[in-house]
């Protein structure tokens, strides 16, 4: 998702911000996940924006996708060269107003920016737990946000909002902690994924896994699986776009050539695009988070979890005010499938918003400076936060 | 406000729970949520529209009432209202019912074709009429469905509910004043307003 981020085009930001570590199931305590294998101790990495009013009501908990942090808006430091990934949503005056909000934005477990995970370092053997990391879920990671939430001290969280991999965290979010939650936005999201996302997942696992610089996951202290995470990467982006998108932005241009080179070079602007997505990557994701998140969200199966296969039934348990958004291009999470879910939140009464945006950008549009969705998400933040009082 | 909005605001209870079939720009359910302290929800087609009326912090989702309108639970609106929607519904008959069991009231708003200026029109011209109310060609317009007010009464006895209120209406500039019509409302009136419950109800 990074390759998007740009500075604020009116220089408006939350300004300098600091990740935060936070600590929990320390022994003798641990955490039980949900494969019933045990965690302990568990880091969550996160940072907040804004400031949390006097009776805690006006919390909102960002929640990323597959390769995103805690990272969402701001900088690091005077000289940091990106904001936060989310940095066009969330600011003072933005769609997350942090003028108004308090802004929570946690790293998932599993994940390689900060929080536990397979390249954290095993206590019971002193070395990275590589693939000895047990295999997390959506459950267990939204189980680490509540003890974070709990941590805060935050009983009641104003709006759970993310896209992707994220939505399935805020679904989860919903029906697991529903007195909780007050409302939420699942952006370009599912249920569950689908045999076509579960097949390109599965792909740029086996890219990883067919390096021999895997090394069954045990690559810590040698050369890294670069080709294989950096194909994988390759497979995703694809994934995010569109045809419409890679027709708009590359069509059959070449790339700094006026002919082929008749051989096996980067020709064509889509293929030296990709290349260059795929090696700008592993600089910064370690390759069994990737098999490890993604996983987590094939397994991901809302339906089945809270509903024995009924969505009906699992929206059963939520009460939050619900906004969902799709895009028309995002061929992994097709509207259908957000349709799917509004339904199911209809049928049992609660109080839903869809809207389909057109967008060719792809999966990737909630990503993107987008005026629609920015005054979509200020809209029905400002209702849910008006009507808690009521 | 449209001047029949204004009168379908006048016929629904405070407080009550109410959806809006083709919300447009929600003006209809801002008015209720302010006035009369409603909860409810719209359902809008247009993807700028439903935007527009989420911004303004109104629950609305994008679709098409024929479909959407089946998801929801028995009896779960105080009120179901379809204004100026009718006429562009390709099965009312099938609307109609699915929207007295979602809701327990209904309530509904069409142009009335059988205006005499639509009579004339066809009358004298031998045309198709055109009116400030039906602006279209035949070959471009969404309103397949001619609907006189005589033709509204006949069908709800038909389908077997019943009419608990019905007001004709005779609208000026811009739709927003208008006045009450009495004497001769099938000939007279521009717009239809009728207020349907369940017989057994």
């Amino acid at each position: 998702m990074s390759e998007y981020i740009e500075h604020d085009k009116d220089g408006v930001s939350v300004g300098i911000v600091e990740k935060k570590l936070f600590t929990f199931a320390e022994p003798p305590d641990e955490m039980v996940l949900e494969n019933g294998a045990k965690l302990s101790p568990v880091t969550i990495a996160y940072e907040t924006y804004g400031a949390l009013n006097s009776d805690k009501s006006n919390v909102v908990l960002i929640l990323h996708a597959l390769s995103g942090d805690s990272h969402a808006a701001g900088y690091y430091n005077d000289v940091d060269e990106k904001p936060g990934w989310w940095d066009i949503m969330v600011g003072p005056g933005k769609g997350i107003d942090t003028n108004k909000y308090f802004v929570v934005c946690s790293n998932i477990l599993g994940s390689c920016m900060g929080s536990t995970g397979p390249c954290s370092t095993n206590p019971k053997t002193v070395q990275p737990y590589a693939l000895d990391f047990p295999v997390v879920t959506i459950g267990d990671m939204v189980a680490a946000q509540k003890k974070l939430m709990d941590h805060l001290g935050i009983k009641k969280i104003l709006c759970v909002v993310g896209g992707s991999i994220g939505g399935m965290q805020v679904l989860e979010w919903t029906v697991r902690h529903p007195d909780m939650v007050v409302s939420a936005i699942p952006l370009a999201t599912t249920t569950k994924h689908s045999a076509l996302a579960i097949a390109f997942n599965e792909v740029a696992r086996q890219a990883i896994m067919a390096d021999p610089n895997w090394n069954n996951g045990n690559y810590y202290y040698g050369p890294k699986p670069n080709l294989g995470l950096a194909v994988a990467r390759m497979i995703g982006h694809i994934t995010y776009l569109s045809d419409e998108s890679m027709r708009l932005k590359f069509g059959r241009r070449l790339q700094d050539k006026s002919d082929f080179s008749f051989n096996f070079d980067a020709d064509f602007q889509v293929e030296s695009y990709l290349r260059y997505q795929g090696k700008k990557f592993v600089d910064r994701f370690d390759a069994n988070s990737f098999l490890y998140i993604t996983k987590a969200s094939d397994y991901y199966d809302m339906e089945k979890l809270y509903g024995q296969g009924s969505a009906v039934k699992a929206f059963s348990k939520a009460k939050a005010k619900f906004m969902v958004v799709s895009f028309t291009s995002d061929w992994l999470y097709p509207t259908y499938q957000s349709k799917a879910m509004v339904k199911a939140m209809k049928k049992n009464g609660l109080d839903v918003s869809f809207c389909e945006i057109e967008a060719e950008w792809g999966h990737d549009a909630f990503l993107i400076p987008n005026e629609r969705l920015t005054a979509l998400m200020r809209g029905f933040l400002e209702r849910v936060c008006r009507e808690q009082y009521k | 406000m449209r001047y029949d909005l204004q009168i379908i605001a006048s016929w629904i209870e405070p407080g009550s729970h109410v959806l809006d079939l083709g919300c447009g720009n929600g003006a209809l359910l801002k008015y209720l949520i302010k006035n009369k302290q409603v909860t409810g929800s719209g359902i809008e087609l247009k993807e700028d529209k439903v935007a527009a009326c989420i911004e303004k912090g109104l629950s609305v989702l994008q679709g098409d009432i024929n479909e959407e309108v089946s998801d929801y639970p028995d009896q779960a609106f105080d009120y179901v209202i379809l204004s100026q929607t009718l006429q562009q519904v390709y099965e009312p008959d099938t609307l109609i019912r699915v929207l007295m069991r979602i809701g327990k009231k209904g309530i509904v708003s069409f142009p009335n074709f059988s205006h005499w200026a639509c009579r004339m029109q066809l009358l004298w011209t031998g045309y198709a009429p055109i009116t400030k109310q039906l602006p279209f060609e035949w070959y471009n317009t969404p309103n397949i469905r001619v609907i006189t007010i005589k033709d509204f009464r006949k069908f709800i006895n038909e389908v077997g509910l019943k009419i608990l209120n019905e007001v004709a209406i005779n609208t000026h500039s811009q739709d927003r004043y208008g006045k009450i019509i009495k004497f001769l409302p099938n000939i007279r009136a521009t717009y239809g307003i009728f207020l349907i419950g369940n017989t057994s109800g």
